[in-house]
């Protein structure tokens, strides 16, 4: 069989860019709250189903895309406001544990209201490989995935480094106290960072959707686990290293799926996870510090 | 490591100064101060769960093993969040790697001819000691992390089961799974009980065992040390306890614990498949955990008991209602997950001692009360 190599990387580079956003998305609420959002794939998956019916109603990808990126954020806001405020911070499980209860609030009401079939979702951009002479390179969907990506990592880059929300985001995080005294509203900032986050969440698992079944109230709980294993490999503290591991996964369960079957790919995200944590306990780019926090 | 030290405090439900009766089974855990104490009240809750198999029907016998066998998890699952800290999303994995072991032994046995007490032993042996290995090799990834990053691995692990079953589908029998040839009751007792109610003795006494193992475990040394990892890593370290090895052997007995559930429901059940441990049953026997009072015992027996008692009256009440039958096919397991994902959120804002925490500050008001009235 005559493989596709570069086809292969255009496809897994999409996909290591949307699993480097959605990752993105947690390593924001880590940075904000110091909490690993066990939630995000749940919510993520909410706002497909409203950018899927934005979708279906007006005809409009772009108005679905919208859709998701605001229910993302309303959702974020109703998160914390609403769960994640009252949850009991002395101690670090209880919040993975509530998330994990919002999941299956969240995925058992999906469920309910639509049924477990798998609906196709429309991509905004055919999903053939465009060819030059002889050898597909790369398809104008995944293009177009790179290119939400880069401009959605840019923005977050622009926010956080050269705004005055940002300095507070990042202030607020880092030492509360302080910034609290300096007139931060540490509060306000922790619940912008789930409303950022969530919405980011969103749009990656919209991007991801066309690319696998379809979707189900389930659609992103294995984007959520490639994701996690992208945190861990790259440190859940440090943005740069969501997008080198990300893409690296990316472009590793693509061959992976090619060359051993699409079964094969959570095995091998597990012989990835225990082989860095084995090996390589301190991930690839966090501080050790920062695992046992 | 402050974060540490509080860590699991608060979710340890039995982490009262003086050594909580809260940890023991058995209805009267105030008799269990010593290890003679609580292999009676162990031995006398056996005879009397015997007893009550006498009067369910066949169907309720079958109900009464499957909690037994979800008590082997629940038990090992809230002693590993309790105790040390770790908090597992992936015990499903290991109760199936407990239920497939039993299953490719039991069925390799019966296919050489063995009959009687070595096809009903030796199976259940062979499942402990396969999740036992595979929880030592994810505790030795694991251990080195906390809260999040674990939680995060296991949930990978459960995900990938269905992989695993399917790539090795010759072996596993892919997602339909294994039919499992097991040894029946024996000749003697044929004719006095049913083969259901001999299951339930069966998971009775593996729930026994794993109850007074734990029990034991929580009161011996290395209980302690565990507890020590828990709440200073760095004191435990410098008293010359080794917190790596602390937490592995943890993570192991606990999946131990799960695996002789999972065999028990291969027994019970006759069948091991991927789509009986799924994420959703994983996150099950942490409700039950947490709903029941995390680091206890008995609430590890309360959660497991509610894992079975809930869905169905969850399918009585949506069969007594007048629901067209696609509404009655969503509803069907959804809704579950729905009422134990909600009472998740709100019995960890607000009660995370579960039901055992309620049960234990209630004894406590009638015992202050009574004192009250008798020295008065």
């Amino acid at each position: 069989m005559d493989v596709p190599i570069l086809l292969l990387a255009g496809t897994g580079l999409a996909r290591g860019a949307i699993f480097a956003a959605f990752a993105l998305a947690l390593v924001l609420i880590w940075r904000a709250a110091r909490i690993a959002n066990f939630a995000q794939g749940a919510m993520a998956t909410v706002s497909c189903y409203v950018a899927f019916h934005v979708t279906a109603l007006t005809g409009n990808y772009w108005l679905g895309l919208a859709a998701a990126l605001v229910s993302g954020a309303v959702l974020g806001w109703v998160v914390e406001r609403g769960v994640m405020r009252f949850v009991d911070r002395s101690n670090p499980l209880a919040a993975v544990i509530v998330a994990i209860g919002l999941v299956m609030v969240l995925t058992s009401t999906l469920a309910i209201a639509f049924g477990a079939d798998y609906r196709p979702m429309p991509a905004p951009f055919p999903r053939e490989p465009i060819r030059i002479g002889d050898v597909a390179v790369i398809s104008p969907y995944s293009l177009f995935v790179l290119a939400v990506v880069a401009v959605l990592m840019l923005a977050l880059a622009l926010l956080f480094t050269r705004t005055g929300v940002g300095l507070a985001m990042r202030a607020a995080a880092f030492a509360p106290e302080v910034s609290r005294l300096n007139g931060v509203r540490v509060d306000r900032m922790r619940t912008l960072g789930w409303t950022l986050s969530a919405a980011v969440g969103g749009l990656a698992a919209l991007l991801v959707i066309p690319t696998e079944l379809g979707l189900n109230p389930h659609a992103a709980d294995l984007l959520f686990v490639y994701a996690f294993t992208v945190a861990i490999v790259g440190g859940l503290d440090s943005p740069v290293g969501a997008v080198v591991a990300g893409l690296a996964i990316g472009v590793i369960l693509t061959f992976v799926t090619a060359f051993a079957g699409a079964t094969f790919a959570p095995i091998a995200i597990v012989v990835i996870l225990l082989g860095v944590l084995l090996v390589r306990p301190q991930g690839l780019f966090a501080a050790r510090e920062a695992r046992v926090a | 490591m402050t974060t540490t030290t509080t860590a699991a405090r608060a979710a340890d439900a039995g982490d009262a100064p003086m050594p909580s009766p809260a940890d023991a089974p058995g209805p009267r855990p105030r008799f269990t101060a010593t290890a003679r104490g609580r292999y009676a009240v162990a031995a006398a809750g056996l005879v009397l769960a015997i007893g009550a198999t006498f009067l369910l029907d066949p169907y309720r016998n079958y109900l009464l093993s499957l909690a037994a066998a979800y008590v082997c998890a629940t038990a090992g699952l809230t002693i590993l969040i309790g105790r040390t800290g770790q908090l597992s999303l992936g015990h499903a994995a290991f109760m199936a790697t407990g239920a497939y072991g039993f299953a490719l032994t039991s069925n390799a046995l019966a296919e050489a001819g063995i009959e009687g007490p070595v096809l009903l032993l030796v199976p259940f042996l062979v499942a402990v000691i396969a999740a036992t290995a595979f929880g030592t090799l994810v505790g030795a990834a694991g251990a080195r992390l906390h809260g999040p990053y674990l939680a995060g691995l296991t949930l990978a692990i459960v995900l990938a089961l269905p992989a695993v079953t399917s790539t090795f589908s010759g072996l596993l029998g892919g997602d339909q799974g294994l039919y499992v040839r097991t040894e029946r009751r024996p000749e003697v007792l044929s004719a006095v009980i049913a083969n259901e109610q001999w299951q339930a003795w069966v998971a009775l006494v593996a729930a026994a065992i794993v109850l007074v193992l734990l029990a034991q475990l929580g009161r011996s040394p290395s209980g302690i040390r565990m507890q020590a990892v828990r709440d200073d890593t760095a004191a435990a370290r410098l008293s010359g306890i080794d917190p790596f090895r602390v937490k592995v052997q943890a993570f192991a007995i606990s999946a131990g614990a799960a695996g002789l559930g999972g065999a028990v429901l291969a027994y019970v059940t006759q069948a091991a498949s991927p789509g009986a441990y799924g994420l959703s049953f994983s996150l099950f026997l942490l409700v039950a955990v947490v709903v029941g009072g995390t680091g206890t015992l008995p609430g590890a027996v309360w959660g497991a008991l509610l894992l079975v008692l809930l869905p169905e009256a969850i399918a009585a009440v949506t069969d007594a209602l007048p629901l067209p039958d696609d509404a009655v096919s969503r509803l069907d397991g959804n809704l579950a997950v729905l009422i134990f994902g909600a009472l998740l959120v709100v019995i960890m804002i607000a009660a995370p001692r579960g039901i055992q925490g309620a049960l234990v500050a209630l004894r406590g008001r009638i015992r202050s009360r009574t004192t009250r009235t008798t020295s008065t």
